[in-house]
């Protein structure tokens, strides 16, 4: 009998996970100018939030939401929910911007004034203060648990954690007057809201600051995936000159490098060492790639040790890179007709909001008129009433007097005058009465005219409609 | 519902959000794999498309989700389960917490009653006219009134024609300040019948009407009105022999120049001719009695202006009201 050996066929194929193991990354702190100007955006957005809820004015808090009685107040402004088309107004202006500054230069926002960005910076920072650099970093997680490798990371923890709560208490404290806020919270009395919305948003800090970092970015946030329809070939943007840097490699400051047919990158891998997002820039554009400079920065270091111009990897457009052009024409190409026509539209919002903003008059009303048949009087005159909401959104009392134009003799029956106590809203119904004959039959259109006695310039004109009954 | 459901569906129903949330977590762990090629050297290649290709060269990109995403997706249907431990979802099971949608409403308007019944409760205690002098009392009712009177009564509680004017002293089933809470608790319905066939001839009705205008002076023909005087006897029943009228009855006083259906000849003929038929719905179970209370004060308060310390609006209105009745 002949034995046939069983064979194993050789493997062709492995099943391996779909999804994709994180790669933690650890981005080499970098100095330079790119790097700077990350700093001062960050004092600056940092200054105006921890700060901005101390502020005080009028005897309360400069800017406080406060959703329990539903009045923004912003320094001398005060909003109320009719006032809401100023969000809409705010929100248009910074998609514009978005839309502008992503025509111009691609992720500037991303890279600078992001929140994500900035509190991963801050974070950054501390890590690097407790922990050490890059190398350091890496070698601590490499090396077993030990009483300094323990102390090291509970306190960077800490550290981290104390800045997340007081990020937590201060967004918590633009919507319940700080002062109140900082007292609850060392007597330990502050409502379950409160509680929560602290503790929220310090762990929402905390994790995506601490830990999630790039992630947020590249997997979470939408602007990443749709920043690519508003780019276009005179987008500034972060790029690698593959050009003149390809073929890279190490070498010898001494040797002529052009003779050694090597491109001006010397390979050194600092680009990729410093890029918070963990990408290698010399690839080309990728959309993980938040513009933060940083890898410029790096390279132009080496590129002033090694005393090559700067600028191998640098700010310019893909049409200067595939067509050489100089930086003037490149920047010629930058306000193009579509950063011009965006440009001109945002300011001309900006505009109208400001303006709208200066003449905002501190008096609101609604009219309704109510529901009822419209009366005749013995004389034959016609009577209509009408319920006025008058809104007061001045932190003073103020004193109006109400008239009514439409018709001959239209008068109200009642009084005229009212005070509306400081920051509310009474209904006040009116009756108007129009003598007989002086309107059609059918609906006749009237205004109000709600005046300030005192400061004629707060004044409102409502629209109504007077009935004549056949 | 039971008439729909029974013990069977509800099963069913179960079945199914058993069997979907059982299927998402299959494919979340089937799909969460996937075969590479091994390369010559034995190591699989980079998973770097699916594979598929069209238009010549359009490529699908493998760019894998992160592993952390696929645990929050998982994560998802834990918290699916839970959920349906606590809250009903699963078919008519009612969840642990015993939650229902009745419940939450009955719940809020009970913790409401906590917040506010306090305010209302504080008037409740006191007599009628002496809430009607509290400022506070007075700006929740005329919320109240403006919510809950004044779609009839109109936002100056003038009323209007059919709907009885309540800022004047002139009132139906009387004006102090119990009758006005009574009728607001208990409504009322006014009710005149169709009289033609009492009075008699159709001349027999416009006489009447004339000496009904008369009673207050107001523009008839005296002939008329003299012709129609003994007819009156069929309306002395409710209106008194002298027309002032019965408020026990609701029957309106003739011998003013109010007229809730509206004063002339021809409109009184039309209320004898037809009748009338008038009602006030009762608000008792609608607003409870701490609130018609404090509707009653407002009310009462409109034309009881000396008595109380009337704000600015009101002291105005009163004094038009004055004013327009010094003109008549
Ligand atoms: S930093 Fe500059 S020189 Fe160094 S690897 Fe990157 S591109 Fe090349
Ligand atoms: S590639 Fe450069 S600019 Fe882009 S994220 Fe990385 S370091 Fe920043």
């Amino acid at each position: 009998m002949k034995i046939i050996p069983i064979v194993p066929a050789p493997m062709t194929e492995v099943e391996l996970a779909l999804f994709e193991e994180r790669r933690k990354i650890y981005p080499r702190s970098q100095k330079g100018w790119f790097s700077s100007w990350r700093w001062v955006l960050v004092f600056f957005t940092q200054i105006l939030f921890y700060g901005g809820a101390w502020l005080h004015w009028n005897d309360r808090q400069a800017v406080l939401f406060d959703l329990t009685t539903r009045k923004f107040y912003i320094f001398g402004l005060v909003l109320w929910p009719q006032d809401f088309i100023y969000l809409a107004v705010l929100l248009v202006i910074s998609a514009l911007s978005l839309f502008l500054f992503t025509a111009i230069a691609g992720r500037l926002f991303c890279g600078y004034a992001c929140p994500q960005t900035v509190y991963t910076e801050i974070f950054m920072w501390i890590e690097k203060k407790i922990e050490g650099d890059r190398n350091a970093r890496i070698k601590l997680d490499d090396a077993p648990m030990s009483v300094r490798k323990f102390s090291l990371k509970s306190s960077k923890h800490l550290a981290w954690l104390a800045l997340s709560l007081w990020t937590g208490f201060t967004f918590v404290g633009y919507f319940t007057p700080i002062h109140v806020l900082a007292q609850e919270v060392f007597a330990f009395t502050l409502g379950p809201w409160e509680y929560f919305w602290i503790l929220f948003y310090g762990f929402a800090t905390y994790g995506n600051a601490g830990f999630m970092r790039e992630q947020v970015c590249k997997y979470m946030c939408p602007y990443a995936r749709f920043q690519s329809a508003m780019f276009d070939k005179d987008t500034l943007i972060v790029t690698y000159d593959t050009a003149r840097g390809e073929p890279r490699g190490s070498r010898n400051k001494k040797v002529d490098f052009k003779a050694e047919g090597l491109g001006s990158c010397v390979d050194c891998g600092i680009c990729v060492q410093v890029c918070p997002t963990g990408i290698d820039i010399r690839n080309g554009l990728q959309y993980e790639c938040i513009a933060c400079g940083l890898c410029i920065d790096g390279c132009d270091q080496v590129m002033d040790k090694m005393a090559y111009p700067r600028g191998l990897i640098r700010y310019t457009t893909e049409h200067a890179l595939e067509r050489k052009l100089d930086n003037k024409s490149m920047w010629r190409r930058v306000f193009r007709l579509r950063t011009l026509i965006y440009g001109s539209i945002l300011g001309l919002i900006i505009l109208v909001a400001a303006l709208s903003l200066a003449y905002h008059v501190p008096l609101k009303v609604d009219v309704m008129r109510d529901r009822s048949m419209p009366k005749v009087t013995d004389t034959g005159a016609i009577e209509n009433v009408y319920r006025l909401q008058i809104t007061n959104s001045h932190e003073e009392a103020h004193k109006y007097v109400i008239s009514v134009k439409g018709a001959a003799g239209i008068e109200i029956v009642n009084q005229t005058e009212i005070e509306v106590a400081a920051a509310s809203v009474i209904p006040f119904p009116v009756r108007v009465r129009i003598p007989a004959g002086a309107a059609e039959i059918g609906s006749n259109r009237i205004r109000f005219v709600i005046q300030d006695i005192n400061v004629p310039k707060i004044n409102v004109t409502e629209k109504a409609v007077f009935l004549v009954p056949k | 519902m039971a008439d729909f459901f029974n013990e069977g569906w509800s099963i069913a129903i179960a079945v199914v959000v058993l069997i979907s949330i059982a299927a998402c977590g299959l494919l979340l762990w089937s799909q969460s794999k996937v075969k590479v090629k091994l390369g010559n050297d034995g190591k699989p290649l980079p998973a770097g498309t699916t594979g598929h290709v069209w238009d010549v060269d359009l490529m699908e990109q493998n760019n894998p989700l992160p592993r952390w995403w696929m645990w929050l997706f998982y994560l998802t249907i834990i918290y699916a389960v839970g959920y349906l431990i606590v809250y009903p979802g699963l078919g008519s099971m009612q969840g642990s917490f015993g939650w229902s949608q009745a419940g939450a409403y009955e719940k809020e308007i009970k913790d409401g009653e906590q917040q506010y019944g306090p305010i209302f409760n504080k008037f409740m205690n006191m007599d009628i006219p002496a809430v009607a002098k509290d400022e506070q009392a007075r700006e929740i009712g005329q919320r109240l009134f403006l919510n809950n009177c004044a779609q009839c009564h109109g936002s100056d509680a003038q009323g209007g024609k059919g709907y009885p004017n309540l800022a004047d002293n002139d009132w139906l089933y009387g004006g102090d300040p119990e009758t006005i809470k009574t009728s607001i608790l208990n409504g009322r319905h006014g009710q005149m019948p169709p009289m033609a066939a009492a009075v008699g001839s159709e001349d027999d009705v416009r006489n009447l009407a004339n000496y009904v205008m008369s009673l207050s002076n107001s523009a008839h023909d005296p002939i008329k009105a003299s012709l129609g005087k003994s007819k009156f006897m069929a309306c002395a029943a409710c209106h008194g022999a002298e027309g002032k009228g019965t408020q026990a009855l609701g029957a309106p006083n003739l011998t003013d120049k109010i007229w809730l259906y509206g004063g002339g000849v021809d409109n009184v003929m039309e209320t004898i001719n037809k009748g009338r038929s008038n009602q006030m719905p009762a608000h008792k179970a609608l607003l409870g009695e701490a609130k018609v209370h404090l509707l009653a004060a407002y009310v009462w308060g409109l034309s009881n202006n000396s008595a109380v310390a009337v704000t600015q609006a009101e002291a105005g209105a009163i004094k038009q009201i004055a004013n327009a009745a010094v003109e008549k």
